[in-house]
């Protein structure tokens, strides 16, 4: 619509309301019945494909999540299991919420690692989910691709991070949805599933 | 003596199981169709034993809910009237169902019962009395709660009360003029006749102008979408802001019972209340000749169950202006109110006169 158009004085039809109302009425009564019948339909089982609404019954049932949506964060581990994060203060710095606490150590074993975290704690009531911290990493230790979205506690100290948990976190599982190495998403077999029971 | 309270008590239970009964399923069917004209699947999440039928126990959740919360007051709140005011409201929405007749009179052991709970001779303007009453149930609750949003709240409520009030007399008088009664009753009855011998002489097709204005003055009289400036929840704070628990629950009951009645008085003055096309006392008259007797309880049945679907028909359909059109602002409230919907049913009541005079 042109932006003009909506000062223009009304029209005697359009003043009627009643022409206007009844389009409106047909309009949402049309998806009403639309929408009623498909429903019976499906219970009854005679139809399986077609669906009355456009939700997904989330606890049961979940959406496919983009590749490079930030999620829970997990650290990456060197070849021999140790953490990759050179503890370089880095990510704590950017962090605009301040949630990243990082305490460093240092690695005399491996004498070409200078640093390591002793403890990597990230307080997950206070952060924003930015991805900063991903970006500043200059060692790719940090990464927020685990897929779990479904973060609560009942104690404030129950949101914080600690390293051995992230450590031990895994990329995105197939519980939300399989991707190929391109980042495509491959399988969504549970969107064919009967979303009616 | 005994036998003729025993009756009344009878149609006294099933009118308020019919009324309440839709009252509280209302709460349902506004989740569900809501849901299916948006395309979602509305609230089906409330189970016992892990049976959820569609949802249909959202309704007793929302009872217990209500129940089991604290019915807080505030501390400078007028205690009487805060506490009555709910009351006030809730039973002035459902006395006027008294005069409501839901069906024709049915024989029990050489007894006539009249399907009405009241046969009242002054019906419509009883009907219109109690209305008029129901604006103080709102405006008692939301002085009372000393709150100055809810004051606000109701006296918007009280402005579109009051001015509707009027529209809403002056939409049916048309059709009182055909009707030349006020008993409810009787104009029921009056509609069971037939123009030209095979159109039903309902008052939708004697006054269609008054229809479309009394069922618009009826939905602003029960404060809903599209015309909810007196509660606007979400937006602009409503009259029962400091009631919680049951003292809500009984304004947002009283919005459906509204509905309800509504509906019911739409029915029976509009829509020939409990009469099946062609049906007479004795059973079908089809026009074209035939005849199919019927026994008189199975007459009453038919007309109960024609009243009833016609009451579910007008509730769907004010649920569907309800989930499709948006708020009236305050001032196009009023300008409807005074400026479009009064000056129509005056020209209304004019041309109706008119005819009458040159049909005589």
């Amino acid at each position: 619509m042109n932006i003009h158009d909506k000062y223009k004085p009304l029209t005697f039809w359009e003043k009627l309301y009643l022409p206007a109302i009844i389009s409106g009425l047909w309009l949402t009564s049309m998806h009403f019945f639309r929408n009623l019948t498909l429903h019976i339909l499906r219970a009854l089982r005679l139809r399986k494909t077609a669906d009355g609404a456009v939700t997904i019954q989330y606890p049961e049932f979940l959406r496919p999540l983009f590749p490079r949506l930030r999620t829970m964060h997990r650290l990456t581990k060197r070849d021999d299991g140790t953490p990759r994060c050179v503890a370089c203060m880095m990510c704590e710095t950017v962090c605009p919420a301040k949630c990243i606490y990082i305490i460093a150590d240092e690695k005399l074993e491996n004498p070409e690692i200078e640093k390591m975290p002793e403890s990597f704690d990230i307080d997950l009531g206070l952060c924003i989910f930015c991805g900063y911290c991903v970006e500043a990493c200059p060692v790719d230790a940090i990464r927020m691709d685990t897929g779990i979205l479904e973060i609560s506690n009942l104690t404030r100290k129950g949101m914080v991070l600690d390293m051995e948990t992230m450590l031990n976190l895994e990329p995105m599982q197939d519980r939300y949805v399989k991707y190929t190495k391109e980042g495509e998403i491959v399988s969504q077999e549970y969107l064919k599933q009967d979303l009616s029971k | 003596m005994v036998e003729g309270i025993g009756i009344v008590l009878l149609k006294l239970a099933f009118v308020l199981l019919f009324v309440l009964n839709f009252g509280g399923l209302l709460t349902w069917v506004e989740r569900k169709q809501s849901a299916l004209m948006q395309d979602r699947i509305g609230a089906n999440r409330a189970s016992i034993f892990g049976i959820r039928l569609i949802g249909l126990f959202h309704t007793i959740a929302d009872a217990v809910k209500m129940f089991t919360k604290e019915s807080f007051r505030p501390v400078a709140a007028e205690k009487f009237l805060f506490t009555i005011g709910p009351g006030i409201s809730v039973f002035f929405a459902l006395v006027g169902f008294a005069v409501i007749p839901f069906g024709d009179v049915l024989i029990i052991g050489g007894k006539e019962i009249n399907l009405q709970l009241a046969p009242l001779n002054i019906g419509v303007l009883y009907l219109f009395a109690v209305a008029g009453m129901a604006v103080y149930g709102v405006v008692l609750g939301a002085w009372a709660s000393k709150n100055n949003f809810a004051l606000l709240g109701g006296l918007r409520a009280s402005a579109q009360m009051i001015s509707y009030e009027v529209a809403l007399g002056v939409t049916i008088i048309g059709s009182l003029m055909i009707y030349q009664t006020v008993e409810l009753q009787e104009i029921v009855r009056w509609q069971g006749g037939t123009l030209w011998g095979w159109l039903p002489k309902w008052g939708v097709l004697m006054q269609p102008v008054g229809f479309i204005l009394f069922l618009t003055v009826g939905i602003a009289q029960s404060k809903r979408v599209p015309f909810d400036a007196p509660e606007g929840e979400s937006e602009i704070i409503g009259y029962f802001l400091e009631y919680s628990g049951m003292g809500f629950g009984m304004y947002m009951l009283t919005d459906f019972v509204e509905t309800v009645m509504i509906s019911a008085i739409t029915v029976t003055l509009f829509l020939g209340g409990w009469q099946v096309p062609y049906l007479m006392a004795d059973g079908f008259h089809f026009p074209w000749g035939a005849t199919w007797q019927l026994e008189n309880w199975a007459v009453a049945l038919l007309q109960v169950g024609s009243f009833t679907l016609k009451v579910m028909f007008f509730l769907w359909l004010q649920m569907t202006i309800r989930w499709t059109l948006p708020r009236f602002r305050y001032d196009q409230i009023m300008r409807l109110g005074w400026k479009y919907i009064l000056p129509i049913s005056l020209v209304n009541i004019l041309i109706t006169g008119l005819i009458i005079t040159l049909l005589k």
